[in-house]
């Protein structure tokens, strides 16, 4: 299943890297980004800061970013648990870091690659899929597809452009 | 005598080897090597990989050496590889002023 602009989104709720739940309760916040992304793909880290940029100016704003690790750790290990708290305690995340280690979210969400980026409005509706911005070597970008669509959220309007190619390393799904 | 064989291992599922493949016949031509072919050596399983010792795409192997040795036990494994760029960012590809630095030094060692 693939998710498209203007369907529902499932709730979710998954552990963050200390073990406590986080729901996703689109309701919440006035928008929510919700990032599939991982820790040895080289296109989720070359935009991550990007994205730890958008968690954090956005926040004020009633924007809330949740990062979401699906891949499958037995065998892509850098991708454990272990390997996601480590990165959050050397404060490399602005944002929580959840691990879906079933990736029942990520096929029920149709993620497809690290990154893959949701946004998600008041009503738990998708507003926009696809790519922070079109170049994951360009910080000058500064995640500007992710941002015009958050800024038609929370001016409520249209996302003029709700749905992009998602680039980066393919999802690793369990065998 | 024959020239080198410069090669291009890559992965499917990663989708950097284009870039990569354009990078390095782009820094073969800046050194006067447009001649030289680069063989392209598609990885398809693990198995593959961990026989071809590929621990990520795009992989490039000049007479069979990296120009960008992997530490020394990184597994095999079906993945983007990453490379740093020389400001530091991580990037799937590698810095093309590196890459033509290495392969300048990698070319003239082998005549």
């Amino acid at each position: 299943m693939t998710l498209s602009p203007a369907d529902p989104v499932e709730d979710f709720t998954l552990p963050d890297t200390d073990g406590n739940p986080v729901r996703l309760a689109a309701a919440d916040a006035d928008a929510t980004v919700v990032a599939f992304t991982c820790n040895h793909c080289p296109y989720a880290l070359a935009w991550h800061d990007r994205l730890n940029d958008v968690a954090r100016e956005y926040a004020p704003r009633g924007v809330r970013l949740l990062f979401v690790n699906a891949n499958d750790a037995t065998r892509y290990p850098r991708d454990s648990a272990e390997a996601m708290k480590a990165r959050v305690d050397r404060g490399q995340f602005a944002a929580p870091y959840l691990h879906d280690e079933s990736q029942a979210v990520a096929r029920a969400w149709g993620a497809r690659t690290t990154p893959d980026i949701f946004v998600v409005d008041r009503d738990g509706v998708l507003a926009y899929r696809g790519a922070p911005d079109a170049d994951h070597g360009d910080p000058a970008l500064r995640a500007q597809w992710l941002r015009s669509a958050l800024e038609a959220v929370l001016a409520g309007r249209p996302v003029a452009q709700p749905e992009t190619e998602p680039v980066g390393c393919s999802i690793k799904w369990r065998a | 005598m024959s020239g080198p064989r410069v090669e291009l291992l890559y992965w499917e599922g990663c989708p950097s080897h284009p870039r990569a493949l354009a990078d390095l016949r782009e820094a073969l031509a800046s050194l006067g090597r447009a001649d030289v072919a680069v063989s392209l050596q598609r990885i398809d399983d693990e198995n593959q990989a961990r026989a071809a010792g590929f621990v990520g795409s795009p992989t490039i192997r000049i007479d069979g050496a990296d120009p960008f040795p992997p530490d020394a036990g990184e597994p095999a494994a079906l993945a983007c590889r990453i490379y740093e760029l020389a400001d530091g960012r991580a990037s799937p590809t590698p810095d093309p002023g590196a890459l033509r630095e290495r392969l300048e030094r990698m070319l003239a060692e082998r005549g």
